[in-house]
Parts: C-alpha cells; sequence; structure tokens
C-alpha cells in the first residue's frame, strides 16, 4: 500500500490535492492512505517552501501547486 | 487607452440603466462600472504578461540565492524577492521555516515576508494606472523601506532569541555549517519552453484572478461609496490638515480592516482624490494589508508571543511614522 503525505498548513489548495489524490487512486483502484500534514515541523524536515507539497512513502515528488491528475498517476502505479 | 471603459459605463448607467448622471446614485454607479471593468482587464492582461516572464522563478531559488549573501545587500535582496516571487499568504510558515534552516538571518527572512503583501505586481500596476507614477514610486520606496528597515532592526535586537525552539534550533545548526540537505523539486524548472510558461501564466492569471476579483469588487464599491456619498470636501475640511492624530488613529483602525493590496488600491484612490492627505491614506492602506490579526496568528508556530507583539508593534510605529512623514513632506512634493 502506498503511504501519501499532503503537506501544508490547510489552505484550500492543500484539501483540493488530498481529494484529488484520494479521488484517483479510488479511480484507479489503487490502496493508499492519504495522509494531510499541517504540522510546521514536519514540513520543515522535508524541506518543502511552497505548499501544497506531496510526499510518496517518504519522498517528497511535488511542491507548489495542485498536482495534475496525470502526475498523481504516475505516482500511484 | 481608457476611455473604452468611460464609454460602456455611460452607455451602461446613463443609457442602458437610464439613470441620471446628475445624481449621487448616477455618479456613484458610473465611476463603480468604470472602474471595475478598467481594473479587470487591465488585471487579465497583466497577470498573464509577468507570469510569463517570472515563470522560472520560486522561492527556492530566492532561498538559494539569498543564502549566500552578505548581511548588508541581504536585507536589499530579502525585500525585492519579497516583492517579485510569487507566493500565497498561506505559506508563509514554511517558507520562514526554509530560510531559516539554510541559515538565513531571521531579519532577512521577514524582510522577505514583511515586503511579500505590500508589494506585488498587482499592486504596482493599478497603482500606476489610478495614482500615477509619482505615487507608486513612493508606495514602492515605503513598502520595500519597511521590509529592509524591519529586518535590519529585528536583528539588531537578536529576534532569533524568541523563535520557538526547533526554529531556532534550524537555525543555529544551519549556521554553524551543518546545513540540512535540502531534496526537492529545486532545479527542475531551468530554462523553460514557451509552452511551458504559457501553461503556468495561464493558471496564475486564472487562479490569481479568481482569488482578487472579489477584493476588487469590494474596494471599489467602497471607492464609489466614498465618491458618490461623503460630500464634496468633507474629507478635506475635517482631516485634510493631516491633523497628527488622524495618522495613528487611521493605523488603528486598519487592523481589523483586512484586506489584500490588490483591493486597498481602489478605496485609496477614492480616499486620496476625496482629499485625504497621503501620508494619513498610506498609513491606513499599509495597516490594512501588513498588519492583520489572522496572518500574525499563523505566525505563532515559529515565534514566541514576545517577538510576535514586538513584530505587530514595529510595524504600527512604522506605519505611523511614514503617515507622519509624507504628511510632512507632502508640500514639497
Amino acid at each position: 500500500m502506498k503511504n501519501i503525505q499532503v503537506l501544508g498548513s490547510g489552505c484550500t489548495k492543500c484539501k483540493k490535492t488530498a481529494e484529488l489524490i484520494e479521488e484517483t487512486a479510488r479511480e484507479l483502484g489503487i490502496a493508499t492512505q492519504v495522509t494531510k500534514v499541517t504540522d510546521a515541523q514536519t514540513i520543515m524536515v522535508y524541506g518543502v517552501m511552497s505548499t501544497p507539497a506531496v510526499v510518496v512513502d517518504e519522498q517528497l515528488v511535488h511542491s507548489g501547486s495542485v498536482p495534475h491528475s496525470n502526475e498523481i498517476e504516475q505516482w500511484l502505479k | 487607452m481608457f476611455l473604452v471603459f468611460t464609454d460602456l459605463a455611460s452607455w451602461l448607467i446613463y443609457g442602458v440603466v437610464g439613470l441620471d448622471a446628475n445624481t449621487r446614485l448616477g455618479t456613484a454607479l458610473h465611476f463603480f462600472v468604470e472602474d471595475v471593468s478598467k481594473i479587470f482587464a487591465l488585471l487579465i492582461a497583466m497577470i498573464y504578461v509577468i507570469a510569463l516572464v517570472r515563470a522560472s522563478l520560486n522561492v527556492e531559488r530566492v532561498r538559494n540565492y539569498l543564502a549566500g549573501k552578505r548581511r548588508g545587500i541581504g536585507y536589499l535582496f530579502g525585500s525585492l524577492f519579497g516583492a517579485i516571487t510569487p507566493f500565497c499568504s498561506c505559506s508563509s510558515i514554511p517558507v520562514f521555516l526554509g530560510f531559516s534552516s539554510a541559515g538565513i538571518p531571521v531579519g532577512i527572512t521577514m524582510a522577505f515576508l514583511l515586503t511579500s503583501p505590500l508589494i506585488n505586481e498587482v499592486a504596482i500596476l493599478l497603482l500606476l494606472s489610478l495614482l500615477g507614477w509619482k505615487f507608486t514610486l513612493i508606495y514602492i520606496a515605503v513598502g520595500m523601506g519597511v521590509g529592509i528597515l524591519g529586518g535590519l532592526f529585528l536583528d539588531s535586537i537578536k529576534a532569533e532569541r524568541w523563535l520557538q525552539s526547533f526554529a531556532a534550533e534550524a537555525l543555529h545548526k544551519a549556521q554553524q555549517g551543518a546545513s540540512l540537505t535540502v531534496t526537492g523539486v529545486t532545479e527542475k524548472m531551468e530554462s523553460m519552453p514557451f509552452s511551458r510558461r504559457h501553461q503556468f501564466a495561464k493558471e496564475e492569471t486564472l487562479e490569481i484572478f479568481g482569488r482578487v476579483w472579489k477584493w476588487v469588487i469590494l474596494g471599489v464599491g467602497l471607492g464609489a461609496a466614498l465618491h458618490g456619498f461623503i460630500p464634496e470636501g468633507w474629507l478635506e475640511s475635517h482631516l485634510g490638515d493631516g491633523q497628527w492624530w488622524s495618522v495613528p488613529g487611521a493605523v488603528l483602525l486598519g487592523i481589523p480592516l483586512y484586506s489584500n493590496a490588490t483591493g486597498v488600491i481602489p478605496v485609496m484612490e477614492s480616499l486620496i482624490v476625496n482629499g485625504l492627505p497621503v501620508g494619513t491614506t498610506m498609513a491606513f492602506c499599509m495597516s490594512t494589508v501588513a498588519a492583520s490579526l489572522p496572518e500574525f496568528i499563523l505566525l505563532k508556530q515559529v515565534m514566541q508571543w514576545r517577538l510576535l507583539v514586538i513584530v505587530f508593534l514595529m510595524l504600527l510605529l512604522a506605519f505611523t511614522t511614514i503617515g507622519w512623514l509624507l504628511n510632512a513632506l507632502t508640500p514639497y512634493m
């Protein structure tokens, strides 16, 4: 199972990102665990400065915008 | 060039709706339609063009650049980048921490964060079209001045003492040379082809416009109300001499009010046109934009109360001083 974290201080874009990932995972039938991380200290550990950012299995893959659906599909595969 | 918007407003309000141009309601609505249509058209065109140019600028790059700078010049560049880097205020905490863990002094980081809400391309272009180049230059100088001097001041009182412990630790470690290895998507934006730039600019335009259009309507609406319903000369005869208390009064009034720079500029225009002195207007507007309580509460995550209060008071004092200065200098401008 993929473990996905969405980093961000709770702005609307971050919520949108998390929803989009969950939706895409459901469509593709891939089991994922999506968690939203709002804690500043954790965000700092990943060295992220522009949110929303996406971490897949502890690996930072994206930051600064709501990702495109084809990007999300790539992370999930 | 802007006549087309005047004509549009005349056609709509005096023609289609059939209001009389000599009534208060008529002039207020005319002003509203003219300004909103003009500002919307300008915004869309300008956000797109500017986004094309700055598509490859991002906070990661700015951080890498600032991390290598000496202090003196660092405040200037911190403030300058704060003005031009696209970044949403909901990212100020991650940016603060990112800068700190790259060893950038608190003052330079704050120069970036303080200037950022005050100056951005939308605000500058709106000012240019509504109030002219002279006023725009004053606004930019004041905005950057607040960032630079504020940053210098915070470093001179060793503000890093009052950070939350994990943030202070990250800063300390980085300054000892054990900089965190910053992984990430830093360099992915190198040499962008036009299609990517266009895509970025298009998204940026939609996003920014989607965020600011309601502020413009609100701002211009308020401006129109002032325009049509405050008796001509009332502001001027009551506050026109720049009475000393009117400046701190304007700053205090601005605290509970919150707007971004885009929304406040149309209000600024009508206050000035109605005869409110430049310094008082500026103090009010800067306070509305930069000293907003919700944003400050967010900073609590990285700062102790003491520092938070210091920064807040520093801003209020700065805006008041600027207001007095500008009012005193107005006769010579």
